[in-house]
């Protein structure tokens, strides 16, 4: 199973001081957190993808190619990628050039994006948000599959005789989720395609997660690509920890209370107690994250939320220091109990080539075996 | 005769308030002529989650299991104070949590609460064209009920609740139960989501 952190890359006062990061404040540290993700033995880095104010990193694989230069085991991802506003081509080609910088350390995860401007900002309409989805992510299914692509649909200029480049590294596509928090289509569009589906989870009840997840599961199976519980499933999580129990909440009510999203709604402990958000002892962590299992199975991802609401670098360090120590030595092996051998790991480049290479090994021992009954 | 499902909305402030007082007669009256099963919500007892909901997009489990109760029952009799010449910003916030297609061809009586009869048309020129908008079915006859309404026999509240009670349950009494349909249980096949892309 794989452990990591994402980010949204907000630029947040700090509410203890009053005092706001500049850009350049933001982004550094994003990368030093990535950096220190590796060092504490987690394995996945993702960004956010934002094209507005208070967020900085509008360009992804411009913050993971400079990530991948510096670290050697981190997987890198996304937390999302725009399908929807992005050009389908560009994506191809952008991580398919970091899939070979970063030597095929690169996942990616689809999401529409909950920005309402960013759609005509880039051409868009938001009432297409699905169809987008749909559209987009199918040519660029075909971009990296395909050498030579001849397509045409509603949303971009049609393309004849079009190579994206560079080719994926190895012939093999980087990975994708489909991230969602509440649209049943995404859920049928990750099992179609037999990709992950990413559960935001931290910010809707557990009840929810349950039914997309559910949903996401059936569908896999109904379209062919194993049983239910093979589906691939990463979840997100929201943790803030100290020792002392009683210490995280004190700490972390300030940035609480007035973080973006839920900030001056809900109280700590309402949120605490209808979403996955936990504050407390690294053990209470540990005992939460293993809880979401018991509603979604066996899964392969975890990715938690620690940079956000305006917490100072320090601090996140801190607290990268405690999941690599404390929680995530512990969650891999409970994780790993009672754990049935068919569940498989999170894909990464290295199985899907092994996955290709014995599939055409197949495929070629089944047309000799043709040709020998032809013969 | 099928015992049907009445979901009663009530978004007085005040404890008691008018508004409960009113939407008590008007479910009584409706029971009378039609065998219905009363889901009473007091959207006060529910402000706080409420209001976070509208922050987080999502319900607390008691405010999520008064929404589904609304959007299960076979009918709906809303009412609220009118404040300002119009509805009550804790009752346009209550459906404005409640999904857009909730209401979608449900029978509704509107009903309202004011301190006197020159605010009446407010349910008419307010609360008929927000549920007209959620494409509910909403009962000729709306209620209101000012102050003076609760002393003078004379002034025809008790007809005007016959009147509408009866024309809720005749709306009822002709639908089907409300049978809504769940996304999870029944996805939409991606080949379908392919063709309309």
């Amino acid at each position: 199973m794989q452990f990591g952190i994402f980010s949204v890359g907000d630029v947040t006062p700090d509410p203890t001081t009053g005092r706001e990061p500049t850009e350049r404040e933001r982004i550094k540290p994003m990368v030093t957190i990535a950096l220190k993700a590796e060092d504490v033995g987690l394995d996945v880095f993702a960004t956010g993808e934002h094209h507005n104010p208070p967020f900085v990193p509008s360009s992804p694989t411009t913050m993971l190619g400079y990530i991948a230069a510096r670290t050697s085991r981190l997987q890198l991802s996304t937390a999302t990628t725009l399908i929807t506003t992005n050009d389908p081509v560009k994506i191809a080609e952008d991580y398919a050039m970091l899939q070979h910088l970063a030597d095929g350390r690169v996942d990616l995860m689809m999401g529409r994006g909950n920005t309402g401007p960013v759609y005509p900002w880039f051409g868009q309409d938001i009432r297409m948000g699905i169809p987008l989805a749909v559209e987009n992510y199918a040519l660029l299914h075909r971009l990296w599959r395909e050498d030579v692509v001849d397509w045409e649909g509603k949303f971009r200029t049609p393309l004849q005789s079009f190579t994206s480049t560079p080719r994926p590294l190895d012939g093999v596509p980087p990975f994708v989720w489909h991230g969602s928090i509440r649209s049943p289509e995404i859920a049928e569009q990750a099992a179609y395609y037999g990709d992950g589906f990413f559960a935001n989870h931290i910010f809707w009840p557990a009840s929810h997660t349950r039914r997309m997840v559910g949903l996401y599961r059936k569908r896999f199976e109904h379209y062919g690509h194993g049983s239910a519980d093979q589906a691939i499933v990463g979840l997100g999580g929201q943790v803030f920890m100290r020792k002392n129990s009683q210490d995280a909440v004190r700490e972390f009510r300030p940035y609480f209370d007035v973080a973006p999203v839920y900030g001056h709604g809900p109280s700590l402990e309402e949120f605490t107690a209808q979403t996955p958000l936990t504050v407390g002892s690294p053990q209470q962590v540990i005992d939460r994250t293993l809880s979401f299992r018991e509603y979604v199975g066996d899964y392969q991802r975890q990715l938690f939320l620690i940079d956000h609401a305006g917490l100072p670098l320090s601090t996140v360090l801190e607290q990268l220091d405690m999941l690599g120590e404390e929680v995530v030595p512990v969650l891999r092996k409970e994780f790993a109990i009672g754990r049935p051998a068919h569940v498989p790991e999170a894909p990464t480049h290295e199985s899907l080539v092994a996955a290709a290479a014995s599939a055409a090994s197949a495929a070629s021992a089944s047309a000799a075996s043709v040709a020998e009954v032809a013969g | 005769m099928t015992v049907r499902s009445l979901a009663v909305v009530s978004a007085g402030l005040s404890q008691p308030s008018s508004s409960r007082l009113l939407a008590d007669r008007l479910a009584a009256a409706v029971g009378a002529v039609l065998p219905v099963e009363t889901t009473l919500i007091e959207v006060r007892d529910h402000s706080h989650d409420v209001v976070n909901n509208l922050l987080t997009g999502f319900p607390s489990p008691a405010l999520a299991g008064m929404l589904s109760a609304v959007s299960a029952a076979d009918g709906l009799i809303a009412v609220s104070p009118i404040f300002n010449a119009s509805y009550s910003g804790l009752f346009k916030s209550f459906f404005d949590v409640l999904d857009e297609s909730a209401l979608l061809d449900k029978p509704v009586l509107l009903a309202a609460t004011g301190g006197t009869a020159r605010h009446s048309l407010a349910l008419e020129h307010a609360l008929r064209p927000l549920f007209a908008y959620l494409r509910a079915i909403v009962a000729p006859t709306g209620v209101f009920a000012a102050t003076d309404d609760w002393g003078d026999a004379d002034t025809g509240l008790v007809e005007r609740i016959e009147r509408a009670a009866g024309e809720l349950a005749d709306l009822v009494a002709q639908r089907a139960p409300a049978a809504p349909t769940d996304p999870f249980a029944d996805p939409t096949p991606f080949e379908t989501l392919l063709r309309g892309a």
